[in-house]
């Protein structure tokens, strides 16, 4: 190795310690000062517990519906061709480009009692800001792009020869999607479903704009850990996001995995 | 590659998906530009001109321009060191990269003030000391917006560099060119591409982050109210107009950026194809 390698090497080794590694290290030391036992009082709170049950069940929902439609858009865009589609291609990545709080402000002025769409609901006395449709549908949003984009790339590379293959051999387009495309794509699929569940986790901008914060129904992990910051409960912000923080790391060793799968 | 495109099944496969994208994605965007327009121009105007709203947009755009630069010179020194450099835990560093993507952006936050808020060793020292304090000031919004965009260069990097091949440096060592030459005339402009890509998803992503900022920055009008926490604020209190106006501007700059990244990335492909 030259010199100057080496010494940029420990320049890059001490900037990722300090700007990424020693944050972690500053959460541990104040659950540990503080006794693991704040870390089990957080996990014994009805109101915790429903915050991360509220949180799953969005997580949950936004990984069925986006792998669903995700999985059918990346079909369209790489093996249909219509007028409008790299319009269509660039409309996927819309969702990173926005700001979170500015996400949920425009599910407000579409769905809230007085929005466009909202009004008609709020006739029928369905709430969808301030409740959970609401807090799905911004976690939707900001989650869309994940699956999409790693299952776009994989399907064009993949080709339809072992699908054509399929059909001259008999197969139904169901079995052919089942046991041959579905297979092929698989991993990629995985791993942006790895993508969505961190993102729906940890997301909150946009959730706590359409949530109105209502503690026990509308509060998610990432709110309860606001709400207690806010109430000076500091001890009880750093358990509970000590909780989400191993979650988020089990995610990032998974993906690894995922990852080097995906490549073979 | 045209099967089934007009097929019944291929047309209410089409039909539902875009249903979907358009009920999603399309008409929010839709509806927060009509409503930017309500009040027509001059109200847009004068929402986006109040002193408070001007300060937060200008101290946002100055902040994500600096987390760019920032990022473009620890980002690819970044990549260069993992593609080019052994050294041991190599690959467990190479996964630390992605944490900041897979932390949620508040525990993010809480992770900063449990580090350097006023109580903690290092906050204090530095309050002591330097008379400097980290959290609640700018200071403390810049480390929260580097951690939260440290992947994007590396990651836009690291791929282009293990794909260039070794024997074009090794000409150009033979032909006499020193180590800084070969790093500016061979090396960099393969890699210009992807640091803009990753400097522009940098930049973007330092527009609208909130959850870390909210916790870090607080909220303070003229001193660390970035533009989202502006537009937080202004949703809380019910004031819509003003809601819009900054979210309008926040949401040109990052549109503006993404067509930015679209057109390298049709410009690459063109310029590979040739």
């Amino acid at each position: 190795m030259k010199r100057g390698d080496k010494i940029l090497m420990v320049l890059v080794l001490g900037w990722i310690s300090v700007l990424v590694l020693l944050p972690l290290s500053g959460i541990v030391r104040e659950v540990w000062t503080n006794g693991l036992s704040s870390l089990a009082e957080i996990l014994r709170q009805p109101t915790a517990l429903r915050a991360f049950m509220l949180t799953f069940w969005l997580t949950l929902g936004s990984v069925v519906l986006n792998t669903i439609f995700g999985t059918m858009l990346s079909f369209i865009l790489v093996r249909h061709s219509f007028r409008g589609k790299v319009f269509l291609e660039g409309i996927i990545d819309l969702p990173f480009a926005v700001s979170p709080v500015i996400a949920g402000f425009m599910f407000i002025i579409l769905f809230g009692p007085r929005g466009w769409i909202g009004s008609w609901f709020d006739a029928q006395n369905i709430k969808i800001i301030y409740a959970f449709p609401g807090m799905l549908l911004a976690t939707l949003f900001v989650t869309f792009p994940f699956v999409v984009r790693e299952v776009v790339p994989v399907l064009r590379e993949y080709g339809i020869d072992q699908e054509e293959a399929a059909y001259v051999l008999g197969a139904s387009r169901w079995q052919t999607f089942w046991k041959v495309t579905l297979p092929s794509i698989k991993w990629g699929m995985i791993y942006g479903i790895t993508l969505t569940i961190a993102r729906a986790i940890g997301e909150f901008g946009a959730v706590i704009v359409v949530s109105g914060g209502i503690i026990n129904k509308t509060q998610t992990a990432t709110l309860l850990i606001h709400h207690k910051f806010m109430d000076f409960d500091f001890t009880g912000a750093c358990a509970a996001a000590m909780v989400l923080a191993a979650v988020s790391f089990i995610i990032l060793i998974a993906m690894q995995y995922i990852f080097s799968k995906r490549k073979v | 590659m045209q099967e089934n495109k007009s097929t019944p099944g291929g047309l209410i496969l089409r039909g539902i998906t875009l249903s979907y994208i358009a009920l999603l994605i399309v008409l929010p965007i839709i509806a927060i530009s009509c409503k930017a327009f309500d009040g027509g121009m001059a109200r847009l105007w004068q929402e986006i001109t109040l002193p408070q709203a001007l300060f937060s947009l200008k101290i946002t755009l100055i902040l994500a321009l600096i987390i760019a630069i920032v990022n473009v010179i620890t980002g690819t020194a970044t990549a260069w060191v993992l593609v080019r450099c052994d050294f041991p835990l190599k690959r467990e560093i190479n996964a630390i990269i992605d944490l900041p993507f897979a932390i949620p952006t508040i525990v993010t936050g809480i992770m900063l003030v449990a580090l350097y808020g006023p109580r903690s060793l290092i906050g204090a020292f530095m309050q002591n000391t330097f008379n400097l304090e980290i959290i609640y000031n700018s200071p403390g919004i810049l480390i929260a917006l580097l951690f939260v965009t440290f992947p994007f260069v590396v990651r836009s990097v690291q791929p282009v560099l293990e794909e260039m091949e070794k024997e074009i440096e090794e000409a150009a060592m033979t032909l006499g060119a020193s180590p800084a030459q070969i790093f500016r005339k061979v090396i960099l402009p393969t890699l210009v591409p992807s640091i803009i890509t990753g400097a522009a998803l940098s930049f973007s992503r330092a527009l609208g982050e909130f959850g870390s900022v909210v916790i870090v920055a607080g909220n303070i009008p003229f001193k660390t109210q970035v533009a989202a926490v502006y537009v937080y604020g202004e949703i809380e209190s019910s004031n819509v107009p003003g809601a819009t106006g900054v979210s309008f501007i926040l949401l040109a700059c990052s549109f503006a950026v993404l067509l930015l990244l679209n057109f390298i990335q049709y410009w690459n492909r063109q310029h590979e194809e040739r």
